[in-house]
């Protein structure tokens, strides 16, 4: 049984492994071993192209999930006082959101937005009143952040319903009783029990937003995210460049996660 | 009165954000696939059934998903569950969370760079130069049924373990002592008691899996080279290759349906054991 599990846990490590021990391969060639160095780091960060295509993810994963953390606890705050068939609605959606591919996601935003940029794009130019150029609809940041923002907000939305869920309402009703205001309740007794939940949430959601591929590939229009970057390499072959590059995108996700794991299993026990 | 206006101001971002982003595209999506294709590609407005006539063009996409997802999941099930029962009741309470952990944590990492990692290990200077190194002969892994089925299994491993170990790990143990005092071999308690007691957990990672691997396209990208698609290949080459969205909406359309349909059937089949628990959240 030990075995077995040890014979799993060498299946799901080791392949992250190698790719790890070879992005410090000294070599040019990705499929030999030549002495420890550090210069595909160098390399792949002194590429303009991995750097823009950073840049992209950072700033798109930044916003999506700050946004997403913003609105799903907003939205997750009022759901418990909506009944009837606009929870239906609410609830089907929150799992459309989630369940729905990806790719499906992705084609579905490609052709509404460049549609409906296709009508204001027109319209802009016919009501712009400066001598300027009229500003022109694209997709890019905005569609990016909005793709991912979509999940993102269902995801937040799933985690805090589940830490409202197991919130001790005696304390809210203690608070209301000894006079609090409901913004002193929410400050000080909903918020500090919520905020795990938030910021595992915000964690995830950047993560996602960080590895996503399917998506971002449909909807990036001219930017290039990593996965973006990453996906078009791999097409010219195995370089330790994108071994750098890999490990890099793992290492934060493992960080963010393990950050993540830690705040919600403390989160899970009374804090007294 | 101001209790509901400040229910629909927190909802209100939530809810055009799904509106504009989840609900209209969809919309669209449909919409379009009862157009036809533009002159330069894209769609020009129609209501036609063409599209839906034309389904069987891409049937070999639908005949591979529709084989290798549910194969996908099998293989999964198998793998995960002894790890799962290894993990709720063998291990001890002092490593429990940290190897749960350790199990969850690489679904969450690119997936991208993890079927990346299985073309270093089964392409020409991975594990077939190996063998033929040892004398065994020349073979090829790479961009096979094979290679997809691995990236797979490596994929969605974590999603199948997660809600079966928690179906495990939330039995009560005094049934299985009950089990034994009554004369009952461990072997027989295992089928007769712990199994059907996780059966719950079960139908949930085998859903949540076959739902995912029905809209892959990455590990057939990367490790079927093309000659193993799912319908998510055809889709991406539909919609950023041919430009054919009328067409390319359709066969969306069709993968969607598909998937309710199978998920829906699936989901009744299984109701005697699950009992509708809430496994979305995977952390």
């Amino acid at each position: 049984m030990r075995l077995y599990a040890l014979a799993v846990y060498l299946f799901l490590y080791i392949p992250i492994g190698i790719i790890a021990l070879f992005s410090f391969n000294a070599g040019r060639y990705a499929a030999q071993l030549q002495g420890f160095s550090t210069k595909w780091y160098g390399i792949a960060l002194n590429n303009p192209f991995v750097v823009d295509a950073l840049h992209t993810s950072a700033v798109v994963a930044a916003t999506s999930s700050t946004l997403a953390t913003i609105f799903g606890t907003l939205a997750a705050l009022a759901l418990p006082s909506v009944r009837g068939p606009l929870r239906t609605i609410i609830d089907a959606l929150i799992y459309i959101a989630v369940m729905v591919p990806g790719i499906v996601i992705g084609i579905a935003t490609l052709i509404a937005l460049v549609t409906v940029f296709g009508w204001l794009n027109p319209l802009l130019v016919a009501l712009w009143p400066f001598a300027e150029a009229a500003p022109q609809l694209s997709m890019g940041y905005g569609s990016l952040v909005a793709a991912h923002g979509l999940f993102a907000i269902a995801l937040v939305i799933i985690i805090v319903r589940a830490r409202i869920a197991g919130m001790d309402r005696s304390l809210i009703e203690a608070s209301d009783d000894l006079g609090a205001t409901p913004w002193g309740t929410f400050r000080q007794v909903t918020l500090p029990q919520i905020f795990p939940g938030m910021l595992a949430g915000f964690l995830l959601s950047f993560t996602f937003s960080f590895d996503d591929f399917i998506i971002a590939f449909f909807v990036a229009g001219s930017k290039t995210t990593l996965p973006i970057y990453v996906f078009s390499s791999i097409r010219r072959g195995v370089t330790p460049e994108i071994n750098a590059i890999g490990t890099m995108v793992l290492a934060v996700s493992l960080g963010l996660l393990v950050i993540a794991q830690f705040i919600l299993q403390r989160g899970r026990r009374p804090t007294t | 009165m101001q209790a509901r206006h400040r229910t629909a101001l927190f909802l209100l971002p939530a809810g055009a954000w799904f509106v504009t982003m989840l609900v209209l595209p969809l919309v669209v999506v449909l919409v379009f696939s009862f157009g036809e294709r533009g002159e330069a590609g894209g769609y020009s407005p129609a209501f036609v059934l063409d599209n839906y006539f034309n389904l069987p063009a891409r049937w070999t996409a639908f005949q591979n998903t529709l084989t290798l997802a549910p194969v996908g999941t099998l293989a999964c099930l198998l793998i995960a569950y002894p790890l799962a029962y290894f993990l709720a009741v063998r291990a001890s309470e002092k490593w429990r969370t940290l190897l749960l952990v350790l199990v969850i944590v690489p679904f969450w990492t690119s997936i991208l760079i993890r079927s990346y990692a299985w073309i270093f290990i089964l392409g020409g200077q991975g594990i077939p130069a190996l063998i033929s190194a040892m004398g065994l002969g020349d073979i090829k892994l790479i961009n096979t049924p094979f290679a997809v089925l691995t990236g797979i299994v490596y994929g969605y491993l974590p999603l199948m373990v997660f809600p079966i170990y928690v179906s495990l790990e939330r039995l009560d143990k005094r049934l299985l002592e009950a089990s034994a005092d009554l004369g009952s071999p461990p072997w027989r308690s295992f089928l007769q008691v712990t199994l059907p007691l996780s059966m719950p957990g079960v139908a949930t990672g085998c859903m949540l899996v076959f739902i995912l691997l029905m809209g892959e396209f990455l590990i057939p990208a990367i490790l079927g080279g093309g000659k193993v698609f799912f319908v998510g290949n055809a889709l991406v080459d539909l919609f950023l290759q041919s430009r054919n969205w009328a067409f390319g909406s359709a066969v969306a359309v069709a993968l969607v349906v598909i998937m309710l349909v199978t998920v829906t059937a699936y989901m009744r089949l299984t109701s005697r054991w699950a009992g509708g628990r809430d496994d979305l959240s995977l952390m």
